[in-house]
């Protein structure tokens, strides 16, 4: 192999690039996920912007999902998983033994790799998040709630005739946005997004995209995905994980044009995959 | 030759014919060059020839035993004196019966008369022929079985395929016995049922209200006295089974959940087993549990809340009345019994649900419990309503803990602290004895029993379906 | 935004109130499941522990040639009819001789079982030359005394001086013998040696678990054969048509009717159409066969579905025909779980007590079974006649048979829990 300027892999790394922001929403300190005894994440430190969308990029197995999980405490519904360092949303530790999941949930959204609307009706499952958090007075402030977040999501024209059928009826582009019209409804200040096109056609990627892009007006967004097109098409920041680590993170138009690391290069270039 | 030894010396012969099969293979195979230019492999030849041997036999001996019975009795009875052959068929049957126990030495011929002495010695006679023929024939048979096998042993016959025809056929026809015996059922108990309704008509039998099946001491009574109406039978299975599926619904439901939901690994490794060895107890033992510690413990109960009452003026309480056979105390202990029964169902249809839906419901920051009641329980709603049709069907269905605990008399009641009684009890009680077999009293047992057959299959059913109509959602 | 937090921050304390609740909910619905088999127990091993020892009261018997009226040449047929019952009672009187009450000289008598004559008489004919000597003998006790002498000897006496179903005389009585040393208690053999009997003292299982035995041997010889039969023809053989749909709903349905439909079932097609005996093991077998079916064969296909379909593909692309293939390859790998599903079926036949009501092994027999065609009873037959019998006593020993019967499942349920975990193969 040729000289490279370029920095390679040791056991004890620094995350190349820009990992750490001045004023931040998200701040990772030193973050490391076990299951059992094999430990996924390592020392992972990374700030996240707000009203920003980053985007996680990696092969799959890298500990990408671990780590955007870790963000709002989902790692907790698996009892041999354990998480060690400091995550701090705005200058409170979500770890610390004072806070309470439920809150930091309703305030760190999540939307999943595979549509997972509820087995109710389209109106149940937007109006769900605001039910169990008790967010509006009467049925009038929650069917406006409902229509609000359908149309933010764009989905109102498409459903409002049929607000009490089955979700499971609609297509899986539809079902996608409305878990995410379910997720804003309970108007989180950060939305957690685990691969959300993976499961989707072209046609609806493009949709849920370009959804992703008008909610970062409001929403601090972390999305993963494997796809570097959708990361750079959606982003302002990116951050390459490999094998639990973070190994550069920068604007998303650094990280695909001049990447700094070479591993993050050979991902780009598809090396590695 | 008893039975036992006939058996024995077919498969005896079946085995020898196994070795003397593979020995003329191998035979046949020197001259064409060995066994690997026959048409198959010596063992299919050998089975082959075996089968031969066994299966005609065994045919025989299952027709001989069936048919004999019925061969020597009708010869026996064609040649009965004239006024023998005019009584009517139960007093003849009576007559055949005291023949047959004669001819096996047991009583003597003077309570029957003398003129009878020819048809027992003709049946002894018959009898003996039978006994000596069969061994005879079936050892013949086999013979004769075991040359033809033998005969099929040539080096372009694939024995193979006769063999894999045979097993092909066994496997089919043990496949068909399920179907039998549902027909089986079916039949007998519809024809007995019919026998029934000719005695008591359908009417009286679905909408009476009054059951007191203890009548005719002599057979021209039937129908006279006893009365046979279901209902009170019918409100005392449903109000057993109702206080059985009050306390196993809830209890079995909410166990489920928590061990599925809450509880850790180690936890549910040691409780789930615990649980699960109330499904293991036999019912007669929940009958004794149910009979001899419950039933009394709330009737003392009972009792004393009574005293209770009446020291302290409090009149309902004070007339409180608790049978030593109530409904309760069955009902209580059957919910026991069905309690693993509806956990284990309820724990496979709520670990149907995916995880997805409840990670949905984590991440907009939904608690446990929320989840659980908002998500799971109404998604995996239809496979417990199924599971809690098919509870409901065990219970209606139980027989031990209702015949040990549960009364005799058919009162019409919904009171749970009185007796009441169930269609099984009455099976039960209907035909553990000697009956007569064409009594409007023991067709009574089977006219209940097709009742039990058409709920508990409808039940079924319409359970099965549900629940899988409910997986398929899912898969 | 900040509306939200306030709103949130209301409703926390009783969401996380109703999620404790919830859970309380679950831990005691478990806790009541738990208790259940605890109290269950309890309930059955208290009442049922002190039928495993049993009184026995010493008495010295002279077999005196005048009192039976018999001389050194009797034959067997004189010592039939010789008047066991008068030696006996001599003897006994003969031991307190300030009691002359008729009345309380029965008391005398009834401290011994009701068959300690017979029991002499047994002795002579097995062996004549006690005939004239004194011997040591060793009787059971009656029922009652038994009881007594177990759980309430020793204790104050209750009111009007009756414990139980003992008065003071016989109190008195069991006091004075226990002075002497001559009342004692020793294990249990006539709970495993007898056969049933109407006395308590002397009724035993012998016969209720040969009864078993045979009835589960022919159980076992008939249903696994056919169960994995239809198994193997379902899963491997059968094409997928309307003919197969019907039975797999069959096999379905079948197993979820009620055991008592079987026992009808019995009745009328093997006792009444085919001329059966009833009360026999080998009928017995037959329903039992019938009903354990569906169990087995559910049990039997999912395991052969467990064997992947790439060994199949590899036997069969190596030439074996399709037979040799199931034979070879599929039966064998699929076995274990077919004999666990196999043990569990009879386990539960083991327990199965309607249906055999129904064909007549209800009947009181004191012969111990030798062959399937032989009248006999089952266990828990065995419990429900004496769980429905009026003497205080067969509680106990109802209890004790409980708990022999629950052994065997355990036993049971237990192999086949082994077997699942040491044989099945994980793919």
């Amino acid at each position: 192999m040729a000289e490279n300027s370029k920095q390679t892999m040791n056991d004890t790394y620094e995350t190349t690039g820009i990992p750490l922001l001045k004023d931040s929403k998200l701040s990772v300190r030193n973050v490391d996920v076990f299951y059992g005894d094999k430990q996924a994440i390592f020392d992972v430190n990374l700030d996240i912007g707000k009203n920003q969308v980053i985007s996680m990029i990696g092969p799959s197995g890298c500990g990408k999902s671990t780590f955007l999980r870790c963000l709002n405490r989902m790692n907790d519904t698996i009892d041999i998983c354990n998480v060690t360092g400091e995550i701090k949303l705005e200058d409170q530790n979500i770890y610390d033994r004072s806070i309470d999941v439920v809150e930091l949930r309703a305030r760190v959204g999540m939307v999943f790799q595979k549509p997972n609307p509820f087995p109710k009706s389209i109106y149940e499952n937007v109006a769900y998040g605001a039910r169990i958090h008790g967010l509006t007075d009467n049925k009038l402030e929650l069917d406006e709630l409902v229509e609000s977040s359908l149309k933010r999501c764009g989905l109102w024209k498409e459903v409002k005739e049929r607000l009490l059928e089955p979700a499971t009826g609609l297509s899986g582009g539809q079902q996608q946005r409305l878990c995410i019209a379910r997720a804003i409804a309970v108007n989180p200040e950060v939305i957690l997004m685990d691969e959300p096109c993976s499961a989707l056609d072209p046609i609806a990627t493009a949709t849920v995209e370009e959804l992703i892009h008008e909610l970062s007006q409001n929403f601090t967004i972390c999305i993963v995905t494997h796809s570097m097109q959708q990361a750079a098409r959606v982003s302002q920041r990116t951050a390459y994980f490999h094998l639990g680590k973070l190994i550069e993170v920068n604007d998303t138009s650094v990280v695909f044009t001049n990447p700094k690391h070479q591993l993050t290069e050979e991902y780009i270039t598809g090396r590695i995959g | 030759m008893t039975l036992s030894t006939l058996f024995i010396a077919v498969l005896m012969g079946t085995v020898v014919s196994y070795y003397i099969g593979r020995g003329r293979s191998h035979s046949i195979a020197k001259p064409v060059g060995g066994v690997r230019n026959l048409a198959t492999l010596p063992s299919y030849y050998a089975t082959l020839m075996s089968l031969w041997a066994l299966l005609p036999a065994l045919l025989l001996v299952f027709l001989w035993l069936v048919m004999d019975g019925s061969i020597i009795s009708g010869l026996v009875r064609s040649e009965l004196p004239l006024e023998a052959k005019q009584l009517n068929p139960d007093s003849l049957g009576l007559l055949m019966n005291q023949i047959g126990n004669l001819a096996e030495g047991v009583g003597t011929l003077d309570a029957l008369g003398a003129e009878y002495k020819p048809a027992v010695d003709r049946l002894i006679h018959l009898n003996s022929i039978s006994a000596t023929a069969m061994p005879v024939l079936v050892m013949l048979v086999m013979l004769i079985g075991m040359i033809l096998g033998f005969r099929t042993i040539k080096a372009d016959n694939n024995a193979r395929y006769a063999v894999e025809r045979v097993f092909n056929a066994v496997l089919f026809i043990s496949s068909s016995i399920a179907v039998l015996t549902t027909f089986g059922i079916i039949f007998s108990v519809l024809f007995e049922s019919i026998n029934f309704f000719q005695k008591v008509p359908f009417m009286d039998f679905v909408f009476g209200t009054h059951w007191s099946p203890q009548i005719a001491l002599r057979a021209d009574q039937v129908g006279a006295s006893g009365s046979f109406g279901v209902i009170p039978l019918i409100v005392g299975t449903l109000l057993i089974s109702l206080i059985a599926l009050t306390i196993a619904v809830p209890v079995g439901l909410m166990s489920a959940i928590y061990l599925a939901e809450y509880a850790s690994r180690r936890v549910r490794g040691v409780i789930k087993p615990a649980l699960e060895i109330l499904a293991g107890i036999p019912t007669v033992v929940y009958g004794f549990f149910a009979a001899l510690t419950v039933a009394p413990a709330i009737r003392e109960y009972g009792d004393g809340l009574r005293d209770w009452g009446a020291e302290n003026g409090i009149g309902w309480l004070a007339t409180l009345n608790v049978s030593s056979e109530s409904a309760l105390a069955a009902g209580l202990v059957m919910g026991i019994m069905i309690i693993p029964f509806v956990s284990s169902l309820s724990d496979d249809v709520i670990n149907a649900v995916p995880q997805s839906l409840r990670d949905g419901s984590f991440g907009l920051g939904a608690t446990k419990s929320e989840t659980i009641k908002k998500v799971i329980f109404p998604a995996a709603l239809p496979g417990i309503v199924g599971g809690v049709l098919l509870a409901a069907s065990r219970a209606i269905g139980e027989t031990m803990i209702v015949v040990m605990a549960a009364g005799l008399a058919a009162n019409l009641t919904v009171n749970p602290l009185e007796a009441v009684t169930t269609v099984t009890v009455q099976i039960v009680t209907l035909l553990v004895g000697d009956q007569e077999f064409d009594s409007a009293k023991t067709l009574a047992a089977f006219a209940l029993g097709l009742f039990l057959f058409v709920i508990t299959l409808a039940l079924n059913i319409i359970a099965l379906r549900v629940v899988k109509k409910y997986r398929e959602q899912y898969d | 935004m900040n509306d939200k937090a306030t709103r949130l921050a209301q409703t926390l304390k009783r969401r996380h109130a109703a999620e404790r609740r919830f859970q309380w909910y679950g831990r005691l619905s478990v806790a009541f499941g738990v208790a259940c088999v605890l109290f269950l127990f309890t309930d059955i091993i208290s009442k049922g522990y002190g039928a495993f020892t049993q009184t026995y009261i010493d008495i010295e018997v002279t077999f005196d040639y005048e009192t039976l009226g018999l001389t050194p040449d009797s034959t067997e047929t004189d010592v039939k009819a010789a008047s066991f019952n008068s030696l006996f009672r001599n003897t006994v009187r003969a031991q307190y001789p300030e009691v002359t009450d008729r009345r309380k000289q029965r008391t005398l008598y009834g401290l011994y079982t009701t068959d300690a004559p017979i029991m002499l008489r047994d002795m002579v004919l097995r062996d004549p030359s006690v005939l004239g000597t004194t011997q040591q003998l060793t009787i059971v006790a009656d029922d009652d005394i038994d009881t007594y002498y177990k759980h309430s000897f020793g204790q104050d006496l209750g009111e009007g001086g009756v414990i139980g179903r003992v008065n003071p005389q016989q109190i008195a009585l069991v006091q004075q013998l226990h002075d002497q040393g001559r009342i004692h208690k020793k294990f249990n053999t006539i709970l495993f040696t007898n056969g049933d009997s109407r006395d308590p003292e002397l009724a035993g299982i012998k016969g209720a678990i040969i009864g078993s035995l045979l009835t589960l041997l022919v159980t076992l010889m008939l249903s696994f054969p056919i169960a994995v039969a239809t198994a193997i023809y379902l899963e491997e053989f059968a094409p997928k048509n309307r003919l197969t749909e019907f039975i797999e709903v069959n096999i379905n349905n079948l197993a979820a009717v009620p055991s008592v439909i079987f026992g009808l079932l019995g009745l009328a097609i093997f006792i009444n159409f085919f001329g059966l005996p009833r009360s026999v093991p080998l009928v017995g077998g037959l329903v039992l066969t019938l009903m354990t079916l569906p169990t087995i064969i559910i049990s039997s296909r999912a395991s052969i579905k467990a064997v992947p379909p790439s060994i199949r593909e590899a036997a069969l692309g190596m030439g074996a025909s399709k037979v040799q293939m199931v034979m070879h390859h599929v039966l064998p790998l699929a076995m274990p779980g077919m004999l666990t599903g196999t043990i569990i079926g009879m386990a539960q036949a083991l327990g199965e007590t309607a249906p055999l009501l129904m064909i007549g092994m209800v009947a009181f027999i004191v012969e111990t079974p030798a062959a399937i065609t032989d009248a006999a009873t089952v266990l828990p037959v065995q419990i429900y006649l004496w769980a429905d019998s009026p003497e205080r006593a067969f509680v106990e020993k109802t209890s004790a048979a409980i708990m022999i019967l629950l052994a065997f499942l355990i036993f049971m349920n237990s192999t086949a829990v082994w077997l699942r975990k040491r044989l099945e193969r994980r793919w």
